[in-house]
């Protein structure tokens, strides 16, 4: 199995999870009734899908590994462009969701780049290089995008409303 | 139908009660038992019921009987003959045993004092010595000369009574079979010293054909035909038996039967067996019905058809478990929080457990809808020799999805008569998350007004709407006094009619089958031109007649007869409150 | 002729559309994932899974999934599940709750869904705390956790869940961490894979009422002892757990409860002549 392809199923498998968390996420804060972060995490969705796209067009004529979920093996939890369900919360701004999507691009160069230091396969290399420096792209555009938004105060936002039960 | 004469030996009677009464093993219960199906094979017919002490083993224990020559359904006001193995503790049962006093006790000199009641009644005594005639014969027991003084009085053939022995002590080997032949024998022959006789008409065919059945029994048979074949229950009097009788059947007809940890697994495990297709019950009495309804309420809401099964005792709380009673209605019918109108049905007599229980499941099937059967200790544990019962046609049928390549399946659609079909897991298509929270016709939690009121409405109606048929109740015979009741007391107020007919008083006898939905409609139509209507009920606080109440008007004048357990409701109180209303 | 493929499941077959309502930041989310990864793994068809389950924010995620359901009520969900699965042995059950709706009300149940060990999963979502109803401590709470109900904590010692279900003859023990969703898929495919009665805790925080459970994400760490399939030596193992100790700590081999089959076939028709004279 060529290395490229066991790269390119990662790559893509890596998009496709940023894809469909940034949509539970966008569900999130539609149910929530954030719909600031909703439109961000749909945007945020909807990138990640035409990321996926791109790459599913490179794997078109090559031979990828059979891989399910299960089979990746990421350096951390999750796979790195995958924002933690754990890092959000219904009251979050723009800013800190941004915070959020840049840690995860930066983890994803960083991914990229341990391939390319650690492969041998210079067809593989020259992909993973690639991917790095989109990645480092969709880093300076989140940074961009970071620059429009205040950031928070460090009073972190009041709920006047207590908790209510439920079921 | 002559009426009862008082005569002394050689005159035939219509109806005969007599009691066994034994203590600390001394096998009273069993000698009823035997009594009763020699009495049956002969082609009488004959109720027993039996009143024991609070222990598990070598209590005080009294077998009841009532032999006649037409079918029996209630114990009678008086009783004729009593025979006393020993008296140890048997005051306990004289109020359920009042001897007549042309009636005779006979008991063993040395077996306890004989209680004050049994003195006090006048009726002869004599004594035999069961016990010393037992130790004189090897492995001989006293019971066994008990039951042959007791058919000898009763004129049972001894061909027969011996075989029904020999299968009954069959596990007990050659020596004890021997030993209780020979006993009956000398039972016999004391009772051919005795110079009266207590001989009931002979019938006119012998009992082939005939069954002999406890009310449990029945009503587990009547849950197998009717499609039942999961069950699961945790044990209580005086239920347990359903279960006895249901664990090997299930699991023979591919089904089975698991013992939960207590009322809520059985229930919700009745619940979970349902919702996978598989038509279920769990059986219970009082106590274990209060535990089971939040989960009533659950397959209500959500639609999943189930049998609860109650054996009702007496109440309230942890009651008098051996004794019966009417008094679980509130709770059957209104027991649930919310609104959750779901069926229940009480069968009539212990032959009707059987169809009422399979009449049960089929209502429950047909209209995913919980159905409680109440049936009740009487019942449940009275060993009665009934005809044959019809074969009945009502099959388990559940409306179910099937796969559809149309919209998108609604599981509680909005159907007109409010059934909507239910898809059974392993259908593709189908998925549905059944829920307790209120709904829409998808399934998914709704709170919106529209839809709980929708949802309401269909379960509503589904029941409602049900064409039930005659079934809902049995009217019989026409007067312009009513007697209204409901589940086993049927017995005693149908006596109560023919003995009122004697007496030249026509009654019309209103006993109800189906309790919820109350039939309100049908009920006005069979009390129309009823002039006075008894409510006759085993309840302290008349929880039918409050039932009816709270539903429709009743016409005429009404009184009711409700008392609570142990002593039931008997036919002569009943024509005594008739007969004092008209004076 | 070779037979067609058999379908080949995703994980997002498995998803219905409908949003869940858990509060964004809660570890259910990562649960969820887990269980489509998981039955995908497994490739049943979602029409042959029931999930059930009882009352609570976990206990809302049968609606989530495309599979059949029941959201049953409070505390009852391994009954439900217990009785479908005798009726239907063909079904993969997955019962699943939370840490008071199983451990509190639920906890005869679970005692006794153990002993029985009927095949089916069991899968706990654990957050220490009552979420639905705003905040109550749970079974599972440290007993120094202040609450409305507990000011100053209950002082009671946790309910260890391990502890009983490896006590009560679970057949199947093991804990996982919602914020690993890969490692927990992989446990749930195990225990739905072993035979007998199959019990897994997974630690997912709740954001809104213990945000101190963010922290968890540090804390958790793999168990410093191997699985084992020894009761007396995994008992042994258990009291080295720290509470966070994540894997398989022990597979047994228990036969599943099997309903008593009988040796004589039944005839309906026939069961008159028992009674008939």
């Amino acid at each position: 199995m060529s290395r490229v392809g066991e790269l390119l199923a990662y790559a893509h498998q890596m998009e496709l999870e940023a894809q469909e968390r940034y949509g539970m996420l966008a569900d999130q804060m539609q149910v929530h009734n954030n719909p600031e972060l909703e439109k961000l995490f749909r945007d945020l969705a909807r990138i990640e899908g035409l990321h996926a796209a791109d790459i599913a067009k490179e794997m078109k004529d090559r031979k990828i590994p059979d891989l399910t979920a299960l089979d990746f093996e990421w350096p951390d939890a999750e796979s790195p462009e995958a924002v933690d369900f754990g890092d959000v919360h219904y009251q979050m701004v723009p800013w800190q969701a941004l915070q959020l999507a840049l840690r995860a691009e930066q983890k994803a160069q960083a991914f990229f780049e341990h391939f390319v230091a650690t492969t041998g396969d210079a067809e593989a290399r020259r992909f993973a290089e690639e991917f790095a420096g989109e990645e480092e792209e969709h880093v300076a555009l989140v940074l961009k995008e970071l620059r429009k938004y205040p950031a928070p105060s460090d009073t972190p936002a009041d709920d006047l409303d207590p908790p209510v039960g439920q079921d | 139908m002559t009426s009862r004469g008082h005569t002394f030996a050689g005159d035939e009677r219509d109806s005969i009660s007599l009691a066994i009464v034994g203590s600390g093993g001394a096998g009273a219960l069993t000698v009823g038992a035997l009594l009763l199906d020699v009495a049956a094979r002969a082609g009488w017919y004959g109720l027993m019921t039996r009143s024991v002490g609070p222990q598990i083993r070598g209590g005080e224990a009294a077998a009841l009987l009532r032999l006649a020559a037409v079918p029996v359904e209630c114990m009678a006001a008086s009783f004729d003959l009593i025979i006393a193995i020993d008296w140890r503790n048997a005051g306990r049962f004289a109020a359920e045993m009042p001897l007549s006093r042309d009636g005779l006790a006979v008991g063993d000199p040395r077996g306890g004092e004989v209680p004050e009641a049994i003195m006090a009644s006048g009726a002869e005594r004599i004594d035999i010595p069961m016990k010393d005639m037992a130790k004189n014969i090897p492995d001989g027991r006293p019971n066994m000369i008990a039951l042959g003084i007791a058919a000898g009085l009763l004129g049972l053939p001894q061909a027969a009574l011996f075989e029904v022995m020999e299968k009954r002590l069959a596990d007990k080997g050659k020596g004890a079979v021997a030993a209780s032949r020979t006993a009956i024998e000398a039972g016999f022959s004391e009772a051919g010293t005795i110079k009266r006789t207590f001989r009931l008409a002979a019938p006119d065919r012998d009992g082939a054909g005939r069954w002999l059945i406890t009310g449990n029994e029945a009503t587990g048979l009547g849950a197998v035909r009717g499609g039942i074949r999961f069950a699961a229950a945790y044990p209580i009097t005086p239920a347990t038996e359903i279960l006895e009788w249901l664990a090997p059947v299930l699991s023979g007809l591919g089904g089975a039967l698991v013992q939960a940890e207590d009322e809520l697994g059985s229930v919700n495990m009745a619940i979970g067996a349902s919702f996978g297709g598989k038509p279920a019950l769990t059986a219970t009495s009082g106590p274990g019905l209060a535990l089971m309804i939040e989960s009533l309420g659950l397959a209500t809401a959500a639609e999943v058809p189930i049998l609860i099964i109650d054996v009702m005792r007496g109440g309230p709380s942890t009651g008098i478990p051996t004794k019966s009673e009417q008094s679980d209605l509130n709770i059957a019918v209104y027991g649930c929080h919310g609104d959750a109108p779901h069926i229940v049905v009480a069968p009539l007599s212990v032959g009707d457990c059987l169809f009422t229980t399979q009449w049960a499941v089929h209502l429950a099937e047909a209209t995913q809808t919980p159905a409680i059967v109440l049936s009740d200790q009487f019942l449940g544990q009275a060993r009665a020799v009934i005809d044959r019962p019809a074969d009945v046609a009502f099959l388990a049928t559940r409306r179910v999805a099937e796969r559809s390549s149309e919209n998108a399946y609604c599981r509680y659609a909005v159907t007109a008569d409010g059934v909507s079909p239910m898809a059974l897991p392993g259908m593709a298509g189908g998925q549905y998350t059944a829920d307790g929270l209120t709904h829409n016709s998808a399934g998914l939690p709704s709170s919106q007004a529209h839809d709980h009121h929708d949802q309401l409405a269909k379960r509503r109606r589904k029941i409602e709407g049900f064409a039930y048929g005659h079934h809902w109740a049995n009217i019989e015979g026409d007067g312009d006094v009513a007697l209204l009741t409901w589940g086993s007391l049927t017995g005693a107020a149908r006596e109560a009619q023919r003995q009122l007919a004697a007496q030249g008083i026509a009654t019309r006898l209103v006993a109800l089958r189906l309790l919820s939905p109350l039939q309100t409609e049908a009920l006005a139509e069979a009390l129309t031109g009823a002039e006075r209507v008894l409510v006759i009920e085993q309840s302290e606080g008349a929880q039918f007649h409050r039932h009816l109440r709270a539903q429709c008007d009743l016409p005429g004048e009404v009184r009711r007869l409700s008392r609570a357990g142990p002593r039931l409701i008997g036919p002569e109180e009943i024509c005594a409150a008739v007969r004092q209303w008209r004076s | 002729m070779a037979s067609p493929e058999p379908p080949r499941f995703k994980p997002a077959d498995y998803k219905s559309a409908t949003k869940p309502v858990w509060c964004p930041g809660c570890g259910d989310f990562h649960v969820l994932m887990s269980v489509t990864r998981a039955l995908a793994e497994l490739n049943v068809a979602p029409e042959q899974v029931a999930v059930i389950s009882g009352i609570g924010c976990s206990s809302r995620i049968p609606a989530y999934t495309s599979c059949y359901g029941f959201h049953g009520v409070h505390g009852r969900s391994l009954a439900l599940g217990a009785g479908l699965k005798v009726a239907r042995p063909d079904l993969t059950v997955l019962v699943m709750s939370g840490d008071g709706d199983g451990f509190s009300i639920g906890g005869n149940h679970f005692l006794h869904a153990c002993r029985r060990n009927i095949d089916m999963t069991y899968i706990v979502m654990d957050n220490r705390v009552y979420g639905m109803t705003k905040g109550q401590p749970s079974p599972t709470t440290e007993p120094d956790w202040d609450s409305a109900l507990s000011p100053g904590g209950t002082g009671l010692r946790p309910f260890h869940p391990l502890v009983i279900a490896l006590a009560s003859g679970a057949n199947f023990v093991a804990r996982a961490f919602s914020g690993l969703p890969n490692e927990t898929a992989a446990i749930m495919v195990e225990a739905v894979r072993h035979p007998g009665f199959s019990f897994v805790e997974i630690l997912s925080p709740c954001v809104t009422f213990r945000p101190d459970e963010h922290d968890w994400k540090g804390l958790v760490h793999a168990a410093p002892v191997a699985a084992t399939d020894d009761p007396a030596r995994a008992a042994r193992r258990i009291m080295t757990d720290d509470g966070f100790n994540l894997g398989v700590l022990y597979r047994g081999d228990r036969r599943p409860y099997e309903a008593p089959a009988s040796s004589a076939i039944v005839d309906v028709e026939a069961l008159d002549r028992e009674f008939e004279l």
